[in-house]
Order: structure tokens, then C-alpha cells, then sequence
């Protein structure tokens, strides 16, 4: 083909030649391929993302034209109470999430890990919440915690306890959400705990018995090092995906009672599209992505440290 | 010897009795789901193991009382659309950046790469001004568009390019000595030998599209325009503690989904595995 383009062109300028001769040549096409993606990516990420830096440093409403305010809202962010309080939901939120989802899946993934008659369906049961819309997960939970038509609290009542009202009580509405949310995702974590089990070097185990090792002194010395790299990012990455929680939020609760169950997200959503409050939300918004970014760099900069260990 | 028998034996009731458990906590609730979406509604508030009297018409009346063809159909062109696009677009990126040599491309896809941490929630508020000057809302364009252009297509790049990093040479030497364009090569000979990676993020896109709650939630105010998981949130609000309707409507909208992911569980397994891998 090249040879071919240049029998046509030798005739012509060399500008127009070496123009010709881009068209169509590796470079260009690899600039048109990647092109829509690259482009897409600044319009959708990218330059929104500078315009929510902006954004938050103005006092953006739905109408009227929006002023250039400085650091206003975040000095509004730093005396508003029900901010502090959806900081602590939402740690509490995580700080509950986070070891139950990683220890059940853990040790689900442990257990799985063997050939046994019957594992197949224990998996697929497991999975099947990570398939499901958090919509309709939430709706079904939100039955199963009814105070009165609900599966807890019926079972419960056979055994003559008098069931609370989940959802509405302050000090167990944030427990039922976080049990809600692990059980949703931990069949996710558990795949890739799984994967990783399966990496590890079956000679390893050898040894380590002829060495002498039990079951739990293998766990300890063989298995956990070998898949600490796995843990530590999924544990990142449920950190990060906690840090976002919405949908069982805003089904189950919806911030309430009071404001027990409130988290960034849903904050960021009720000031920025329930008040119209862009610039303020824009602020909460940049608090989340400085929170994500603090993980990630911690994830980035641990897994720099792994290379090693995961070749 | 008797001892470790009867250890092993111990070992493999609690074994099976913790997997049970867990299991079970996963189940009851859809089967909780199914079982009072047959329910009178006079009987919420006993326990029946088949419901009694047997109601069909509770998935009727959620048919009548609510577009939930409308919200089908929604849902289902959506993640189509976004689909295609995405293994379109993903995979022309994707193999620009494994085998095509261009100045910037390493840097490029870096970029790329690192702007998929910006959560969509911090973006969301400008593409939401965004779309209302250029008059979106309330339509389908941004629940489209944005998900094949944000971090959801980031991913699909770099889920494709990684699997052409493992395509050998010569098959593009061949066709190119054969007079084969780019995008022919593109086209005839790398799309077809990625169909496993195709089918495993398809299943995916499709899946998140599908559960897309947030974006559908900000943009959509119609009711005809709505999707399953928005209507569905919408229409707890709306029905209150007419449970029967709810389960019945969550059943229509959970069912057929679970009947695909049965089939195609290998799938949808390793795509959960190549999320995590990021």
C-alpha cells in the first residue's frame, strides 16, 4: 500500500506529498480511532469536572446568573451542621460496610474454593444480589424491615418478640442499610478473592505441609500473604464504592429519620436537585472527589510498592 | 483414625450449614418477593407459604395502573444502544492504543485512564446545565450518551485494548501485506477473534445500563420516559404500602434478568472479576 501512494505522489508538491501521505498512514489512524473516546471523554469528564471546580466557588442557582463568590461555600461547608452530620453518616456508613463485606467475603471465597458436591449453586445463590438493581434489592428489603407486614419482624413475632420499627428507629436505621448493602455486593468480592485463591501456587501448600503447617498456619503464612495485594485493592475499592452509596439511601430511608441516614451523595443530590443549590453542591462534590482521590493515591502508591509481589 | 473421621465429618456439616445460611439470606428475600406478589392484599400481614386466594391480577393491575411496558421498553433500548456504543467505540479505541504506533498514545490513554476516578456524581451537576442549554432533559440523549463517553466507555477501552495486547503480530502483518486497511483489519480480523472479551463486557454494559439509577433519576421528570429502577423508586412513593403491587412489579422487573444471568452466569462472573481487576 505505501509503495502505491508514493507512485502516485511523486509528481505532486512535497507538502501536499506528506500530506497524502498522513492520510492514511498508521498515526492517522490511530488518531481517528481513539479520537471519539478522547473527545467524548473531555466533554463528558474532563472540562465538566473543571466547571464543578468553578461551580463551586460561585453562588450558581437555578435562575439568575451566578456570581463569582471565592472560597464562600466552603467556608458555609465548614459551619454547616447537617454537612458534619452527613460526614459522620457517611463514615459510619463505611467504617461498618467496609470489614463486613471484606471478612464474609473472605471467608466465603475460602470456602468456596474447594471442589465439593453442591458449591456451584452456593456461588450462584451468593451472586445473584450483585446481578440485581440496587432499586429493587432495597424496595425488597425495605419489606423484609416493615415494622408490622415485614419477614423479620413476622418471624421475630413467632418467637413472641415484639420486632422494632427498623427503618424509623435512629440507632438501627443506619445498621439495616449497611447489613442491606453488604449483602448486596459481597458475592462481587468474593469472586475476586476467589480469583486470586486460585493464583496462588499449589507447590506452596506442599511445602508448607511437609514443613509441618496446619490448616490455619498455611491460612496465616501462605494464603493471606499471597493474596494480600487482591485484598488491599478491593478493600480500596469498596472504601471507594461506600464513600458513593445512594440508591438503598434514597429507597430505603431517604435520609431520614431525621437525618440519621444521610450520606454525601444523597446530600450532594438534595442540594444540587431538590434546592437548586449549585454552587453548594458543587463544593460537597469536590469533598467527595478530594476523599476518592486521597484512597486512590493511597491504592496507587501501595500497589507501586506490589509490583513485585504480583509478577 | 476414628477421631479424624468424625472431625472431617464435623468439618463438612459446618461447612455446608454456614454456606446454607448465607445462601438462604440471598434467597429468602427474592422468594419473599415472589410469594407477595400473588398475595391478597388483605393478607400482608400473614404468613403464607402459597398465597391464598392465588392473585394473578396484581401483575394486571400494575400493567393497567402504570406504563410498565413503556419502562420495559426504555430500559431495554437504552442498555442496547449503550451497548453497541460502547463495544463499538472500545473496541476502535482499544485497538488503536494496543497496536497502532502514534506520538501520545501512551499519554493519551493514561489521561484516559486517570480521570476514571472522578466519580460521575462530581460531574454530574455541569453535564446536568450542560444538557439543559442544549435542551436534553427530560429525554434519553444524556442516559446514552454519557455512559458510553464516561468512565463506563474508559473501561471499555481499556478492557479491549488489554485483550489485543495478546493478539500476535503476524495476523495484522498478513493482511497488511494483503493490502488490508486499518479499519478492514479492524473490522474483519480483530473484531472476531475478541468475541470472548465482547461478550464478557457486553454483558456487563448491558447489566449497568440496565440498573442505572442516579442519571436516570436527574434527568427524567416524564413518566413515559422513565426507566425500570426509576419507575420503580418513583412508584414506591406513589402505591406506598401496597406491597403486593410493588413485588409484583419487582418481579417483572428482576425476573427475566436472573432467568439471562442463569444462562449466562460464566459471563457475568468474569466481568465482575475484570471490574475488580481495574
Amino acid at each position: 500500500m505505501e509503495v502505491k501512494v508514493n507512485a502516485n505522489t511523486t509528481k505532486e508538491l512535497p507538502i501536499k506529498k506528506s500530506r497524502k501521505k498522513y492520510f492514511g498512514s498508521e498515526a492517522f489512524y490511530g488518531y481517528l480511532f481513539v479520537s471519539p473516546m478522547v473527545l467524548g471523554f473531555f466533554v463528558v469528564m474532563f472540562i465538566p469536572f473543571f466547571y464543578s471546580v468553578y461551580m463551586s466557588l460561585t453562588d450558581w442557582q437555578l435562575l439568575g446568573d451566578p456570581n463569582f463568590i471565592g472560597s464562600e461555600n466552603y467556608q458555609r461547608l465548614v459551619h454547616d451542621p447537617d454537612f458534619w452530620e452527613v460526614m459522620k453518616n457517611t463514615l459510619i456508613f463505611s467504617g461498618g460496610l467496609v470489614p463486613i463485606n471484606i471478612v464474609i467475603a473472605l471467608l466465603l471465597a475460602l470456602l468456596l474454593q474447594r471442589n465439593l458436591p453442591g458449591i456451584s449453586f452456593f456461588r450462584t445463590a451468593i451472586f445473584i444480589p450483585v446481578m440485581t438493581s440496587i432499586v429493587v434489592w432495597s424496595i425488597i428489603w425495605k419489606y423484609m424491615f416493615g415494622t408490622e407486614e415485614g419477614f423479620i419482624n413476622q418471624i421475630l413475632g413467632a418467637f413472641g418478640i415484639d420486632g422494632p420499627a427498623w427503618l424509623y428507629d435512629p440507632d438501627l436505621a443506619m445498621g439495616a442499610v449497611i447489613v442491606v448493602s453488604a449483602l448486596k455486593n459481597v458475592g462481587l468480592n468474593m469472586v475476586l478473592f476467589l480469583a486470586a485463591l486460585q493464583q496462588v501456587d499449589k507447590n506452596l501448600y506442599e511445602a508448607s505441609y511437609l514443613d509441618g503447617a496446619n490448616k490455619l498456619k498455611q491460612f496465616w503464612h501462605v494464603t493471606l500473604p499471597m493474596i494480600t495485594p487482591t485484598v488491599f485493592l478491593t478493600l480500596i475499592l469498596t472504601v471507594i464504592g461506600s464513600m458513593k452509596v445512594f440508591g438503598q439511601i434514597y429507597v430505603m430511608t431517604g435520609g431520614g429519620p431525621g437525618n440519621h441516614t444521610k450520606v454525601l451523595v444523597y446530600y450532594i443530590w438534595e442540594n444540587a436537585f431538590k434546592l437548586f443549590d449549585f454552587g453548594y453542591a458543587s463544593a460537597i462534590a469536590i469533598v467527595l472527589f478530594s476523599i476518592i482521590l486521597f484512597f486512590t493515591l493511597i491504592q496507587w502508591g501501595v500497589r507501586k510498592r506490589w509490583v513485585f509481589h504480583e509478577q | 483414625m476414628n477421631n479424624k473421621m468424625r472431625n472431617g465429618i464435623f468439618t463438612k456439616i459446618s461447612f455446608y450449614g454456614i454456606l446454607t445460611i448465607i445462601s438462604l439470606i440471598m434467597i429468602v428475600p427474592f422468594l419473599w418477593m415472589i410469594n407477595t406478589s400473588f398475595k391478597d392484599s388483605t393478607k400482608i400481614f400473614t404468613f403464607q407459604l402459597i398465597p391464598d386466594p392465588f392473585r394473578w391480577e396484581n401483575f394486571l393491575e400494575v400493567l393497567k395502573s402504570t406504563p410498565f411496558h413503556l419502562f420495559y421498553f426504555n430500559s431495554f433500548y437504552i442498555a442496547v444502544l449503550v451497548t453497541i456504543g460502547t463495544i463499538f467505540l472500545g473496541s476502535l479505541a482499544g485497538y488503536a492504543f494496543a497496536k497502532l504506533k502514534f506520538k501520545g498514545s501512551s499519554l493519551l490513554f493514561l489521561c484516559l485512564l486517570s480521570t476514571m476516578m472522578i466519580p460521575v456524581e462530581v460531574v454530574t451537576i455541569p453535564l446536568f446545565l450542560f444538557m439543559r442549554d442544549l435542551g436534553l432533559i427530560n429525554t434519553h440523549v444524556p442516559l446514552i450518551a454519557i455512559p458510553i463517553l464516561g468512565p463506563a466507555g474508559v473501561f471499555g477501552v481499556f478492557v479491549m485494548r488489554q485483550f489485543f495486547l495478546l493478539v500476535p503480530k503476524e495476523l495484522e502483518e498478513a493482511a497488511k501485506l494483503d493490502g488490508c486497511s486499518y479499519f478492514r483489519i479492524y473490522w474483519s480480523i480483530m473484531l472476531p477473534l475478541a468475541k470472548p472479551a465482547i461478550a464478557t463486557l457486553t454483558i456487563f454494559t448491558f447489566l449497568t445500563s440496565w440498573n442505572e439509577f442516579y442519571e436516570p433519576l436527574i434527568y427524567i421528570n416524564s413518566k413515559e420516559l422513565m426507566t425500570l429502577p426509576l419507575a420503580l423508586a418513583l412508584f414506591t412513593d406513589e402505591v406506598g404500602t401496597k406491597w403486593e403491587l410493588l413485588m409484583s412489579a419487582s418481579v417483572m422487573a428482576t425476573v427475566p434478568l436472573l432467568i439471562i444471568f442463569f444462562f449466562a452466569q460464566k459471563q457475568f462472573i468474569e466481568g465482575a472479576t475484570m471490574t475488580g481487576g481495574k
